[in-house]
C-alpha cells in the first residue's frame, strides 16, 4: 500500500483537519513534557480505577466528540443552505453524515451519560466504588480507543460512507470497498465491549452495593433509570456485537451473511441493527429522564411527583423498546398485519412517556422554582421534547409513515427527541453536578448565554425541517432544489446558533476554572436531596467515611433534618479500596492495534494485537492484588480537612 | 434576562399556534399535503386527523407548563405561603386521568391507522360513478443510480421517467438490481422499498393530469441525490398514444445495452420497445446477483459528483468507459 492510499488525499478540508490534529497533538505533548506532567497523567488518570475520575474522563471525551460531531453538522448545514452549493461533493457529504450520526450516538450521547452515571450513581446509593472497578476502567479505555479508531478514519484510509445505519448490501464489500466501513465495524465493536461491561457493572453495583437498608423503591430516580438502562444494554448490545461480527466476517473474510451473492440476506442486517438500535435510543433517553427528574426535583425544592409511577413508566418503556424495531422500516413491505402490530406497540410508548411528562409538571405544581442554568435546561426540555414526542407518534402511524419515512420530517423528529432529551440532559446534569466534580460552579451568567443560544438555535434549526420534510425533502441528499431553500437557510442559521451556544459553554468551563468561587460545603445548591450531596467537596476517593442507614426516598433531606452526616467519627473503620492499575489501558491499546490491523486487513497486525490482548488477560488472571485499606487516621484527617471541622 | 425569560415563555405558548398557521398556510404548497391521487389523499387525511390530536396534546402541555413555570417561580412577587407544598408526592385520581387519556388517544389513532394500512395493500377503491379498471402493472427496478420502468403487457421500458394514465390504479412491482432503494412520488402517495431478490407490490394512482416528481428516497451511495425521475400523468387517450409511439419508434432493448445501462453511474432518459424482464427479473432470488456479478469492480469507483452536475455531465465518460479508480479493491 502506498502512502497516498494510506492517508486521505485531495480534500482541502481534510488537510486542514490533519494540520489541526498534528498541532493539537504536538502542543499536548509539549505541555506534558514542559510541565513534567507525564507521571501525573499516568498515576492520576491512565491507571485510575476511581469511578469519579473515570466518569470525568468519559465526560471530557464526550465533549470532544460533541465538538467533532458538531463540526460535521455545521459543514452539512453549510452545504445544504443554498441550492448548488459546492462546499462538499456528494462523497464527502456522505462520509460526513455517516460520521456525524455515529459519533453523536455512539461516541457522544452514550459516553456522556455513562460518564454522569459513573460519577453520580455510586455516590447516590452510598457505595465506595462500582462493583468491578478494574472492569470499569477497561470499559472506559475500550470506549476511548474505539472512538479513536473510528475518528482517525477521516485522515487515514477514509471515512465510512454508508450512513450510521450501514444498511447492507450498500455497506458490504462489493459496494463499499476499502477500509472506511471497516473502521465503523471495528470502532463500534471495540467500544461496544466497554458498553456491555458497563451495563453489567452498573447492574451489579445497584443491585448489590446500596447503602445499608436502602430499598429498591428508595433509590434516587437517576439510579433507577441507570439500572433499567443497564438491563437494556445487557439485552441489546449482544445483538449489535453479533451483527457487527457477521458483517466483519463478510467484509474481511469473504463470508456471505448480508451479501447479494451466495444467497446472503441483506435485509437481516436492518432487522438486527434495529433490534439493537431501537433499545439503543432508550439507552440514551432513559438516563436523561433520570437526570431531569433529579434536577427538577432539586430546583423545585420538592419531592418528585408520582415517584412509583415514574419508575414503572421507565420499566414499561424499557420493555416496549424491544418490541418496536420494525417501525424503522415500515416501508419494507412486511404487510399490513405486521405493520399494524408494530404501529400500535410504537404508539403505546407514548402513554408511559406522557405519564412522565405530566409527573414532571406535577412536580412543578406548588413548588419553589429556582431558575438556575441546570433548571433552565431541564425546563426547556419539557416543551421541546413534547414536540418531538407527538411527531414521533405521527411517525408511528405506519400508513402515514409511508410519507414521512426517510424525510426531513423524520430528521427533525429524532433531533427533537435526542437533542431536547439527551443533549439538554447532558448539559443540565453536567451543570448540576459540576461543583461536586470540580469543586466550583460554572458561571451562571455565561451559562444563560450559552443556554439561550443553544435552545433558540435548536428550535430555529430543526422546527423548519418538519415542513421541508412535508415538502418532500429526503434525508441524506447532498444538495437541495430551489423550492426547499428558504426553510433550509433558516435551519442553517439555527445550526450556527447552536454552535455558538456550545462555544460559549466551553468558554464557561475555562472562565469558571479561573474565576468561580471554590465550594466550601458538599451541598452546593443548598437543596440537594440525594446522597451525593452528603459527601464533602472535593469528594474523598473512598466517597463515604461512614455509610448512613437509609429509610426513605430523598435520603439526604432526611439526614439533614436529623443532623446526621456521612462522617460519624466514632464509627469510622478502615476502608477497603482497589489499587490503581495500568492493565486496562494497555490491554485496550493492544485491542486498538488489533482493530487497526483488521481495518486494513493486515492479518499479522490483527493476530499480533489479539495475542497481546490474550497475554494481558492471562496476566490479569494471575493478578492477586487484593487492594489496600485506608486507615482510620487517614480517613479522619481527610474528612476533617474536607469538611473544615 | 428575566424579561427575555418571560418573553420566551410567551413565545413558547404561541408555538402551537404558529404550527396551525404554517400547516394551513402551506396546505397547498407542501408536497405531501398536496395530493394528486387517492393514495396520497388517504395519507393526507390521516396525517391531518393525527395533527388535531397532537395539537390538542401540545396545547394542554404547553398551557400547564406555562402556568407552572410562571406561577411557582420562587421570586414571583405576590407568592403566597399556600403556593408551596414540598411533601406533595402524588395524587392517584389525576395520575389515572393522565394515563387513561393518552391511552384513549392512542386507540383513536390506531383504528384509522390499521384501517388505512389494509386499504393501502389493495388498489385504491373506485368512486361510485366510475367503472372498475384492472391495475396497470409497471415493474420499477433500480440500479445505482437510475430507474427502469418496464411495462410487461405493453412490452416497453423507460429509464428515469414514466407515463401513466389518470384514474387507473398502477400496480408497481418494486425491486432493485443492487442496493436497497425506495420508490417515492410524494404527490401520489407514500414510499416502499425496492430490494434485490424480492418483489414488493405498491399501489398508486393519479387523478389529475400533470408532471410529478419521483425519486429514490433511501440512501444508496454517491449518486443517491440525483436518482430522480418524472411521472407524466396523462389522459388515457394520450397515454395510449404514447405507448404505441414508443412501441413503434423506440429501439429494442438488447441484453448488452441493458448490462451497459446497469453499470453504476448516472444516465439520461431512455425508452425501448422491449423489456429486460425477458432475461432477468431482479425481484426473483435468481436475479439477485445479476448486476453485482457483471459490475463488481465498478461499485467502488467514484464519480466525484458535485451539486451542479447531472447525468449529462457524465455521458462522455460513460462512452469511453475509463473511470479512474479511486479506491483499491
Amino acid at each position: 500500500m502506498q502512502l497516498d492510499e494510506f492517508f486521505v488525499t485531495g480534500e482541502p478540508l481534510i488537510y486542514a483537519g490533519m494540520v489541526s490534529i498534528a498541532l493539537v497533538t504536538i502542543s499536548i505533548l509539549f505541555f506534558l513534557t514542559y510541565y513534567k506532567k507525564w507521571g501525573w497523567l499516568w498515576r492520576e488518570w491512565l491507571t485510575t480505577v476511581d469511578h469519579k475520575k473515570i466518569g470525568i474522563m468519559y465526560i471530557l471525551s464526550a465533549l470532544a466528540m460533541l465538538f467533532r460531531g458538531g463540526v460535521d453538522a455545521m459543514m452539512m448545514r453549510t452545504q445544504l443552505a443554498f441550492p448548488n452549493m459546492n462546499f462538499l461533493n456528494a462523497q464527502h457529504y456522505d462520509e460526513i453524515f455517516t460520521t456525524h450520526g455515529t459519533v453523536m450516538i455512539i461516541f457522544m450521547a452514550m459516553p456522556f451519560l455513562i460518564g454522569l452515571m459513573n460519577f453520580v450513581v455510586p455516590l447516590q446509593i452510598g457505595a465506595r466504588d462500582v462493583a468491578f472497578p478494574y472492569l470499569n476502567a477497561l470499559s472506559f479505555w475500550s470506549f476511548l480507543f474505539g472512538a479513536m479508531l473510528f475518528n482517525i478514519s477521516f485522515v487515514i484510509g477514509g471515512s465510512p460512507d454508508a450512513g450510521w445505519t450501514s444498511y447492507t448490501p450498500l455497506a458490504g464489500a462489493a459496494m463499499s470497498p476499502g477500509p472506511g466501513q471497516n473502521f465503523y465495524l471495528l470502532g463500534l465493536q471495540l467500544s461496544g465491549i466497554g458498553t456491555l461491561a458497563t451495563g453489567i457493572n452498573f447492574m451489579v453495583t445497584i443491585l448489590k452495593m446500596r447503602a445499608p437498608k436502602m430499598r429498591m423503591f428508595q433509590m434516587p430516580i437517576f439510579t433507577w433509570s441507570t439500572l433499567i438502562t443497564s438491563f437494556i444494554i445487557v439485552f441489546a448490545f449482544p445483538i449489535l456485537t453479533v451483527a457487527l461480527a457477521l458483517m466483519t466476517l463478510d467484509r474481511v473474510f469473504g463470508a456471505q451473511f448480508f451479501t447479494l451473492t451466495g444467497e446472503g440476506m441483506p435485509m437481516m442486517w436492518a432487522n438486527l441493527f434495529w433490534m439493537w438500535g431501537h433499545p439503543e435510543v432508550y439507552i440514551v433517553i432513559l438516563p436523561a429522564f433520570g437526570i431531569f427528574s433529579e434536577v427538577i426535583s432539586a430546583f423545585a425544592r420538592k419531592q418528585l411527583f408520582g415517584y412509583k409511577a415514574m419508575v414503572w413508566a421507565i420499566i414499561l418503556i424499557a420493555g416496549l423498546s424491544f418490541l418496536v424495531w420494525v417501525h424503522h422500516f415500515f416501508t419494507m413491505g412486511a404487510g399490513a398485519f405486521v405493520n399494524s402490530v408494530f404501529s400500535i406497540s410504537t404508539m403505546l410508548i407514548a402513554v408511559p412517556t406522557g405519564v412522565k411528562i405530566f409527573n414532571w409538571l406535577g412536580t412543578l405544581y406548588k413548588s419553589k422554582i429556582n431558575n438556575t442554568v441546570a433548571m433552565m435546561w431541564a425546563l426547556a426540555f419539557i416543551p421541546s421534547f413534547v414536540i418531538g414526542g407527538v411527531t414521533g407518534v405521527m411517525l408511528g402511524m405506519a400508513s402515514a409513515d409511508y410519507q414521512f419515512h426517510n424525510t426531513y420530517f423524520l430528521v427533525a423528529h429524532f433531533h427533537y427527541v435526542l437533542i431536547a432529551g439527551t443533549v439538554f440532559a447532558c448539559f443540565s446534569g453536567l451543570v448540576f453536578w459540576y461543583p461536586k466534580m470540580f469543586g466550583h460552579k460554572l458561571n451562571e451568567r455565561l451559562g444563560r448565554w450559552s443556554f439561550w443560544f443553544f435552545v433558540i438555535g435548536f428550535h430555529v434549526c430543526f422546527f423548519p425541517q418538519y415542513f421541508v420534510g412535508l415538502d418532500g425533502m429526503p434525508r441524506r441528499v447532498f444538495t437541495i432544489i430551489p423550492e426547499w431553500m428558504p426553510l433550509n437557510v433558516i435551519s442553517t442559521v439555527g445550526a450556527f446558533g447552536m454552535g455558538a451556544g456550545f462555544a460559549i459553554f466551553v468558554f464557561t468551563i475555562l472562565y469558571s476554572y479561573r474565576y468561580s468561587e471554590r465550594e466550601k460545603t458538599g451541598d452546593s445548591w443548598d437543596n440537594g436531596r440525594t446522597l451525593e450531596w452528603a459527601t464533602p467537596t472535593p469528594v474523598p476517593f473512598y466517597n463515604f467515611a461512614t455509610l448512613p442507614h437509609i429509610d426513605s426516598q430523598d435520603a439526604y433531606v432526611k439526614l439533614k433534618q436529623e443532623g446526621k452526616t456521612t462522617f460519624e467519627e466514632d464509627k469510622v473503620e478502615p476502608i477497603h479500596m482497589p489499587s490503581n492499575t495500568g492493565q486496562p489501558f494497555i490491554m485496550m491499546a493492544f485491542m486498538f492495534i488489533a482493530g487497526f490491523g483488521l481495518v486494513f486487513e493486515w492479518m499479522w497486525m490483527a493476530i499480533g494485537g489479539l495475542l497481546a490482548v490474550f497475554v494481558m488477560m492471562v496476566i490479569r488472571s494471575f493478578d492477586y492484588d487484593e487492594g489496600f485499606h485506608v486507615e482510620v487516621d487517614e480517613i479522619k484527617r481527610t474528612e476533617r480537612s474536607a469538611r473544615r471541622l | 434576562m428575566k424579561n427575555i425569560n418571560r418573553l420566551f415563555k410567551k413565545g413558547l405558548a404561541l408555538l402551537p399556534l404558529s404550527l396551525v398557521l404554517l400547516l394551513t398556510g402551506c396546505n397547498s404548497d407542501l408536497a405531501i399535503l398536496d395530493p394528486k391521487g387517492p393514495v396520497a389523499q388517504t395519507q393526507k387525511d390521516l396525517i391531518l386527523y393525527s395533527v388535531y390530536f397532537m395539537l390538542f396534546i401540545v396545547v394542554v402541555v404547553f398551557a400547564a407548563f406555562t402556568y407552572m413555570v410562571v406561577k411557582y417561580r420562587e421570586n414571583r412577587p405576590g407568592r403566597k405561603e399556600t403556593d408551596y407544598d414540598p411533601d406533595l408526592h402524588g395524587n392517584n385520581k389525576i395520575e389515572v386521568i393522565w394515563t387513561v387519556i393518552p391511552f384513549i388517544i392512542v386507540i383513536a389513532l390506531s383504528i384509522p391507522t390499521v384501517d388505512t394500512l389494509f386499504q393501502l395493500e389493495k388498489p385504491p377503491e373506485v368512486e361510485a360513478n366510475e367503472e372498475e379498471q384492472e391495475p396497470l402493472v409497471i415493474h420499477a427496478t433500480t440500479a445505482d443510480w437510475k430507474w427502469f420502468f418496464s411495462y410487461p403487457e405493453e412490452n416497453i421500458e423507460t429509464v428515469n421517467y414514466l407515463h401513466i394514465p389518470t384514474d387507473r390504479p398502477i400496480e408497481f412491482k418494486l425491486s432493485s438490481a443492487d442496493a436497497m432503494t425506495a420508490l417515492w412520488i410524494p404527490r401520489l402517495g407514500g414510499q416502499k422499498y425496492n430490494m434485490a431478490g424480492m418483489m414488493n407490490t405498491h399501489y398508486l394512482e393519479a387523478d389529475e393530469e400533470g408532471v410529478y416528481k419521483g425519486r429514490n428516497s433511501n440512501f444508496n451511495g454517491e449518486g443517491f441525490t440525483k436518482q430522480t425521475f418524472e411521472v407524466y400523468a396523462e389522459s388515457p387517450e394520450a397515454y395510449d398514444q404514447w405507448v404505441s409511439d414508443t412501441q413503434n419508434q423506440a429501439p429494442e432493448l438488447t441484453q448488452d445495452r441493458y448490462d451497459e445501462l446497469l453499470a453504476p453511474g448516472l444516465t439520461e432518459e431512455h425508452e425501448f420497445s422491449s423489456t429486460h424482464l425477458a432475461w432477468v427479473n431482479h425481484g426473483n432470488p435468481e436475479g439477485m446477483d445479476y448486476a453485482i456479478n457483471r459490475h463488481f469492480q465498478k461499485y467502488g469507483e467514484l464519480m466525484h459528483l458535485e451539486s451542479h452536475q447531472d447525468a449529462e455531465d457524465f455521458m462522455d465518460e460513460e462512452n469511453n468507459d475509463d473511470h479512474e479508480s479511486d479506491r483499491d479493491h
